[in-house]
């Protein structure tokens, strides 16, 4: 299988008064197309912005972060909002959708950026609601919705311009038990039936047991 | 277009603080329409007024009156026409805000303004009833009047000897034929200076009528050389200079207006901008989410811009509405002040303009924010 996503001897460092933190320490890492990867470890430890590299968000101080084969910390700032657009979906934890713009609007927004005229922005959004099971709820603005459905219209919204990899900051961790199996259960539909390439954040096993596989990290390094 | 829907999503967000808003900048485009109207009707008062006639007031102060023997003195001076003289009346009609303009003149006042178009026999009338009146067409359209009627005046600066309410019989009216101003009343002379308590035989200032326009100057110099030294000095202009003399003293007034158009502005500045970071702050995730998508920084700044661009120019537009719809009532009250009052396009497009640049300066701030915002930090900050 090969590689969708290769992080080369990253470093992330950030500057505090006079001190340097070190968040990534020549970190390496290789992802399959079509994986599902966990990623674990203690507050501090580098996850998220290790999730953030991948992304396009943020930048690496040194090192390489090879997508697809596109080197992103060569890109600036406006090309990597490019590449976000069209290679990457996003899932909050706190979901992050615009207060009063219905279901649809939210997931609509991606396409804004696409060439799509209105009616095929809205066949998009229609099937990308049909995929998370709600096609009933596409006129329900998010306070109209509990907190598992707020998350399928952001996972909507992450899955509606199809790109190949879809990034996870604790999905589940605003969501009670149940709820958060159901996410769980949705996100490995994606990745097994639709090809996605998932990468998810959590502190929680019983989410990172759904994934393919699991990696720990502390200090900035992998640790298995 | 297709962006609209989130600029709207931002303008929705608080729908109290946007009408709010909406309201205070509407609020300061009303005085600032109405206010600008004032200052339009005192240009075009300058713009309209004789050059071939020179005022003569005192040097004093023009409220000073002069002593009717400097008539036959400005007569014999070379180059003068004809030489006419009348004092400001005051004076109410039945209520405080019924006032215009009221001047005791002689019978050839009218011959110095050519322009006026007196109904039949108003001149011979005026010149026979010694309570006569003539007033602008404008002013009995707008009272009612009919020749004939009798109208009582109360009096304020000029008292009648014995006291009591000046009365004057209506003997006919004016056409002005070169602009809408055809709201004064003239009265007779001869009547004022023999029934008022005090002050008998001195106008309140002259008007004198040159032969060559070009020697207004040189005849105004002469003019105020003539009473050089002497108790009641002159100052001489033309009416032109003399109209914008009176309309800069007015323009203190303006000037007031506009100090407090501007206060008003700089205060609908700070409240938009603070309107706008407030609503950059409160969704800052919003924002984080939006960059992560894939939205470019410039685009969220002008999102932004086009929020704050929303709120001023609706605002500006309200306003202006509103100050369309109030204008008959405004200039009703203000025209006695000043000259013709009108709501013309200037105003609107002024307005619009106004909007625009308080919505850049207010908006600039909280854009260039929301675009230098790190996506990062922004989607921490649930």
């Amino acid at each position: 299988m090969s590689n969708l996503i290769e992080v080369q001897s990253v470093n992330k460092t950030y500057k505090r008064g006079g001190e340097t933190l070190v968040v990534l320490d020549d970190l390496s890492l290789e992802v399959p197309k079509g994986d599902y990867l966990a990623l674990m470890g203690p507050s501090g430890s580098g996850k998220s912005t290790l999730l953030n590299l991948i992304g396009g968000l943020d930048s690496p101080t040194s090192g390489q972060v090879v997508i697809n084969g596109e080197h992103l910390e060569k890109m600036g700032a406006s090309a990597l909002s490019d590449w976000r657009a069209s290679n990457v979906g996003f899932i909050f934890q706190f979901y992050n959708l615009l207060p009063v713009l219905t279901a649809n609007k939210n997931v609509e927004i991606p396409l804004l950026l696409t060439n799509l005229s209105g009616s095929q922005r809205k066949t998009h959004v229609e099937t990308a609601l049909n995929v998370v099971g709600l096609s009933d709820r596409g006129g329900h603005k998010p306070n109209e919705l509990s907190g598992g459905q707020q998350q399928r219209v952001a996972i909507a919204r992450a899955l509606v311009s199809d790109p190949d990899i879809l990034v996870c900051d604790e999905p589940t961790g605003d969501l009670d038990r149940d709820t958060a199996t159901e996410i769980l259960e949705l996100l490995q539909i994606l990745n097994r039936d639709h090809g996605k390439t998932i990468l998810m954040v959590t502190h929680d096993p019983v989410a990172a047991e759904s994934a393919k596989r699991t990696l720990h990290l502390d200090k900035g390094k992998l640790t298995n | 277009m297709k962006y609209w829907m989130i600029v709207k999503s931002g303008i929705n967000r608080k729908k109290i603080r946007t009408f709010m808003t909406v309201f205070s900048i509407a609020t300061a485009f009303l005085l600032f329409s109405l206010g600008r109207s004032v200052a339009v009707a005192f240009n075009s008062e300058v713009d309209f007024a004789g050059k071939d006639r020179l005022i003569v007031v005192s040097r004093l102060a023009f409220t000073e009156s002069l002593p009717m023997a400097h008539k036959n003195r400005i007569e014999a001076v070379e180059g003068v026409d004809t030489v006419v003289w009348r004092q400001w009346f005051g004076g109410t009609y039945k209520e405080r805000q019924n006032f215009f303009p009221k001047w005791p003149v002689p019978d050839n006042y009218f011959d110095v303004y050519p322009e006026w178009e007196l109904s039949e026999g108003a001149q011979e009338a005026f010149s026979r009833n010694i309570t006569g009146m003539i007033v602008g067409k404008d002013l009995a359209d707008q009272f009612g009047w009919k020749i004939g009627d009798r109208i009582p005046i109360i009096a304020d600066i000029w008292p009648k000897k014995g006291g009591g309410v000046w009365e004057f019989d209506l003997v006919g009216t004016y056409i002005n034929s070169v602009s809408d101003e055809q709201d004064e009343a003239f009265i007779n002379w001869k009547y004022f200076d023999e029934a008022r308590l005090y002050e008998t035989g001195r106008p309140g200032n002259y008007i004198v009528k040159i032969k060559n326009p070009d020697q207004a100057e040189s005849i105004a110099k002469e003019i105020d050389e003539l009473f050089k030294n002497s108790l009641d000095e002159t100052k001489t202009s033309t009416e032109e200079a003399f109209s914008r003399m009176f309309a800069e003293q007015i323009g203190n007034i303006g000037l007031i207006i506009n100090s407090v158009l501007a206060a008003s502005f700089f205060t609908i500045l700070l409240l938009t901008g603070n309107t706008m970071s407030q609503a950059v702050r409160e969704r800052t995730p919003e924002l984080g989410a939006l960059k992560a998508v894939g939205f470019a920084d410039r685009l969220i700044m002008l999102f932004v811009l086009a929020e704050s661009f929303f709120l001023c120019v609706t605002g500006a537009l309200i306003g202006v509405l509103i100050a369309y719809l109030l204008f008959p009532l405004f200039s009703g009250v203000a025209i006695g002040f000043s000259g013709e009052i009108e709501f013309s396009i200037s105003i609107v497009i002024s307005a619009i303009l106004v909007a625009f640049i308080t919505a850049v300066i207010s908006g600039v701030l909280p854009a260039y924010s929301a675009m230098r915002l790190n996506v990062v930090d922004a989607l921490r900050k649930n």
